[in-house]
């Protein structure tokens, strides 16, 4: 497919001096980015840098404070999406925008004119789906769809539109690597098609062997502007997060002490038509173990989540034990006297309440494990408030919790901080068993770290941790044991140091069978 | 031209207590422009609707009868809304608490002792409870929508109670209409002070406040009632459950609900008739929110939307308008509360013209 109109020479996209406000918080401070014909940028940025919020002031869809951008050469004003679509910019979403009960061929028609028959952009979209590598059904129903089929989805919905660039969000942060190998593909043929990438990131590798030019933020400031290839991770790491991470250090010798953590034959059926049943999930977490399960978003790690913490109890009490206790059928605060603890992955809205304060945030989690220490007034439970603030602040000290103020509400602390806090709520109890989904989900690299080195240090200690995540660094980093999540089974669990990355990848991918060895999986 | 909505960055503490104050004067503006359309004079009209009713002795007693009940729903509702529970059908409750109070006095009339009208209230509170238990165990089992419920209720209790007058509660020397037999000397609340009606139902309101309060701002049960209304998730990860919530705010509001009616029948009208209740438990969702669903601040509310009440009969009778302008103004109220909270989480901007031509143009 040709590209249209384009310029001989001069950038496709020129950003100048590009400043957004949200009150009298800057996001996006006087920012200049320009992007050539035919290469693929990358932006690269912590959580919170203003990465989403400068794409998303390119697409139309924030206005501008100030600043402006200029498309081949011409100052435009880009008010909405269609805007941006009709100069040619197509944008993919980190959060896709599909309906699941819709088709595939429905959902592309439905950011289509509307006058295209349904039947047409059904064969346009398979007809770009083979050219583009990006194998989809165009009959298919969203819902039953992978994530990373989603997302072709969305690649291909702004294909369509012929764009001279294409903008993508943190594509491949809900991918396999397998999958993330195809996505690559695909970029590499637009790109020698003359068309524009603006990749987002904050994986370096990935920018390292994608990316022709790289322009780094930082608090809503442009740091850097680099030719990536020509960085080392660490001094690309360097400029996003501004000084040296911290290197978690898994090593030493853990002494493994007795199973804290069980659960036998832990079968749980889907509580509603999405979500994922858990079949037959055996696993041991032993005192001074770190097993960490890796698996794709979806495959049923928050289910398991819900199980252990006891959120959603079971039927059968022996199918989890924490300590010997079995406790299938007792709820979170019964787990939480046997020395358990719990961080979910959402942090607002299921870990914390945005709206009320830290110290409320501790009772939230700690209101019958702590109930001698922050309660009084016998049947009356009068919230002891002096006592509640003081483990507020040793928590915050502890995990070095930057907040405004004494004691403000979780909302306002940035995603990095207030996971801090909420790891180190239960850190503060040093519980026996602790049970956490997604650590370091939208932290920035600092704090997460931090969390990490938290994690290893607390199995140190003799507690049995278990981490569920998709983050494969982060696994690399704290595990001692890996087991693998997919579709709701959990693989055998392999010793960290046995285990490569590729077959981490199959085993995610639903290739696993009760063998030994990397070599047996492949022949499934 | 246009107006735009700045998210602001940090809750308004400012807005926040300004907003009713603002809502209120607005809906004075709005009053008067109403009086003025419907040709009278705006300010003598506001002037016998709001001030004429707080002039005399007799009509502040008047005030607090009449705000005894709104705040003492009022409170109940708080808790239930903040614990995102919307029980709508208060009315009801109250209707069914006033009938149970009054078995006592209207089964067992010859039966006088001191014990009568404490037996009254209790059984005023259970009667408003066990009718709020209908929408909870719906809600709670069956996953239906407790504001359809609770509202289609209110018809039920208004209904039962027209049949009681009429039928079976109907009194046998009551020359055949509709009412009960007034109550026995044990079974009326009496009144608190010796200048005028008020009775005892204003003391219940006040203290029900004050523990509500207490509850809300100190106790881990109050906690929880904040905690299941933000989020039900975060609440279950708190180890909260959002069933036992839904019963205890509906019981709970229920259960003052029927108070706020056995007080109102035993100490204001003494006796069961087709009808007991200008519309107090609708009123008192206004009174709620215009309190902003702070017990304290309920009680303020209370007083403001008693006023309306009197000021409809007092403009009735001074200036010839009917009473549903008490409706209006009370309909006006809660719009304008409503509306003006955006306030508090947004900054109003009237933005004169486009920023971008202006900036090019500065480029240049």
């Amino acid at each position: 497919m040709p590209v249209k109109g384009q310029t001989a020479s001069g950038p496709l996209l020129a950003v100048s001096n590009l400043t957004k406000l949200f009150g009298s918080f800057t996001a996006c401070n006087a920012i200049n980015l320009q992007i050539e014909p035919g290469e693929i940028h990358a932006l690269l940025g912590e959580n919170g840098a203003g990465k989403s919020t400068l794409v998303k002031m390119l697409f139309g869809v924030l206005a501008p404070t100030a600043g402006e951008i200029a498309w081949n050469g011409e100052i435009v004003r880009i008010t909405s999406p269609s805007d941006a679509r009709k100069l040619g910019i197509g944008m993919v979403f980190q959060h896709f925008s599909l309906f699941e009960a819709l088709t595939v061929a429905e959902n592309i028609a439905l950011s289509m004119d509307r006058n295209v028959s349904l039947a047409r952009v059904a064969e346009e979209a398979s007809h770009l789906s083979r050219v583009y590598g990006l194998p989809l059904d165009p009959k298919a129903h969203v819902a039953d769809l992978s994530v990373g089929e989603r997302q072709r989805i969305e690649i291909v919905r702004a294909l369509l539109q012929n764009p001279q660039l294409i903008i993508l969000d943190e594509p491949t942060s809900v991918l396999t690597p397998q999958e993330a190998d195809r996505l690559f593909e695909t970029l590499f043929k637009l790109k020698s098609e003359g068309r524009s990438v603006l990749y987002i990131s904050h994986r370096l590798e990935e920018v390292q062997r994608l990316c022709d030019r790289a322009t780094v933020l930082r608090h809503g400031r442009v740091t850097g502007a680099c030719d990536p290839r020509a960085e080392t991770p660490a001094s690309l790491a360097r400029m996003m997060v501004g000084s040296e991470v911290a290197v978690v250090t898994p090593e030493g010798t853990n002494t493994r002490g007795d199973v804290q953590l069980e659960a036998r034959h832990l079968s749980v059926p889907a509580r509603t038509p999405f979500a994922v049943s858990l079949k037959n999930i055996c696993l041991k977490v032993r005192a001074g173990e770190v097993l960490a399960i890796a698996g794709v978003a979806g495959n049923g790690q928050s289910e398991l989540f819900d199980a252990l913490s006891g959120e959603y109890p079971v039927a059968d009490d022996k199918a989890i034990q924490i300590r010997r206790n079995p406790v299938g059928s007792r709820n979170i605060n019964a787990r939480r006297l046997m020395g358990a603890g719990f961080v979910p992955e959402e942090r607002h809205g299921h870990a914390a309440v945005s709206t009320l304060s830290l110290s409320d945030n501790l009772v939230l989690a700690r209101n019958q494990s702590d109930r001698r220490a922050f309660l009084g007034g016998g049947f009356l439970k009068i919230i002891r408030q002096g006592a509640v603030k003081a483990a507020t602040k040793r928590v915050a000290e502890a995990m070095d919790v930057r907040k405004s103020g004494e004691d403000p509400p979780a909302g306002s602390l940035s995603g990095g901080n207030l996971q801090k806090f909420i790891v180190g709520r239960e850190l503060d109890r040093q519980p026996a068993v602790l049970v956490v989904n997604q650590p370091t989900w939208g932290v920035d690299a600092g704090a997460a770290s931090r969390i990490r080195q938290a994690l290893v240090d607390l199995a140190k200690a003799g507690s049995a941790v278990l981490v569920i995540s998709q983050d494969l660094d982060e696994i690399f980093e704290v595990a001692t044991e890996i087991a693998v999540i997919s579709e709701g089974r959990l693989s055998d669990p392999y010793p960290a140091r046995e285990l490569s990355r590729e077959k981490i990848g199959l085993l995610m991918g639903g290739m696993y069978g009760k063998t030994e060895g990397a070599g047996a999986a492949h022949a499934h | 031209m246009r107006i735009e909505l700045e998210k602001r960055p940090k809750v308004s503490t400012l807005f926040s207590v300004l907003s009713p104050f603002i809502a209120f004067a607005l809906t004075i503006v709005f009053g008067g422009i109403m009086f003025a359309l419907l040709g009278k004079n705006p300010v003598t009209a506001l002037y016998s609707f709001f001030v004429e009713p707080l002039s005399e002795v007799w009509s502040l007693h008047e005030l607090a009868i009449k705000a005894a009940p709104l705040i003492l729903i009022g409170v109940g509702l708080s808790v239930c809304f903040r614990s995102n529970n919307w029980n709508i059908g208060a009315e009801g409750q109250f209707i069914m608490g006033a009938i149970a109070g009054s078995i006592l006095p209207v089964v067992f009339y010859d039966w006088q002792s001191p014990v009568v009208l404490p037996l009254m209230m209790l059984f005023g509170m259970i009667g408003g409870a066990l009718f709020a238990a209908v929408p909870a165990f719906l809600k709670a089992h069956m996953n239906t929508n407790e504001i359809l419920t609770s509202l289609m209720l209110v018809y039920v209790a208004q209904l039962f109670l027209d049949w009681l007058v009429r039928g079976p509660w109907r009194n046998p020397q009551g020359m055949n209409f509709p009412e009960t037999r007034t109550f026995g000397a044990d079974a009326i609340l009496p009144e608190m002070i010796a200048s005028g009606r008020t009775h005892w139902g204003f003391a219940f309101a006040i203290v029900a406040a004050v523990l509500v309060w207490f509850m809300m701002r100190y106790t881990l049960r109050g906690f929880e009632i904040t905690v299941l209304g933000q989020s039900a998730r975060a609440g279950r990860f708190a180890g909260f459950s959002s069933r036992k919530m839904i019963w205890f705010s509906m019981l709970f509001s229920g259960a003052l609900a029927g108070l706020a009616g056995i007080a109102e029948v035993s100490g204001a009208i003494q006796q069961l008739r087709p009808v007991i209740s200008p519309g107090y438990g609708f009123t008192a969702i206004i009174v709620a929110f215009l309190g902003r669903l702070n017990p304290l601040g309920i009680v303020a509310a209370g007083l403001v939307l008693a006023l309306t009440y009197l000021g409809g009969e007092a403009a009735q009778l001074s200036i010839g308008v009917s009473e549903r302008v008490t409706r209006v103004f009370q309909g006006l109220l809660l719009f304008f509360v409503l509306s003006c909270d955006t306030l508090i989480h947004y900054r109003i901007r009237l933005v004169w013209e486009r920023f971008a031509a202006t900036k090019t143009e500065e480029a240049h």
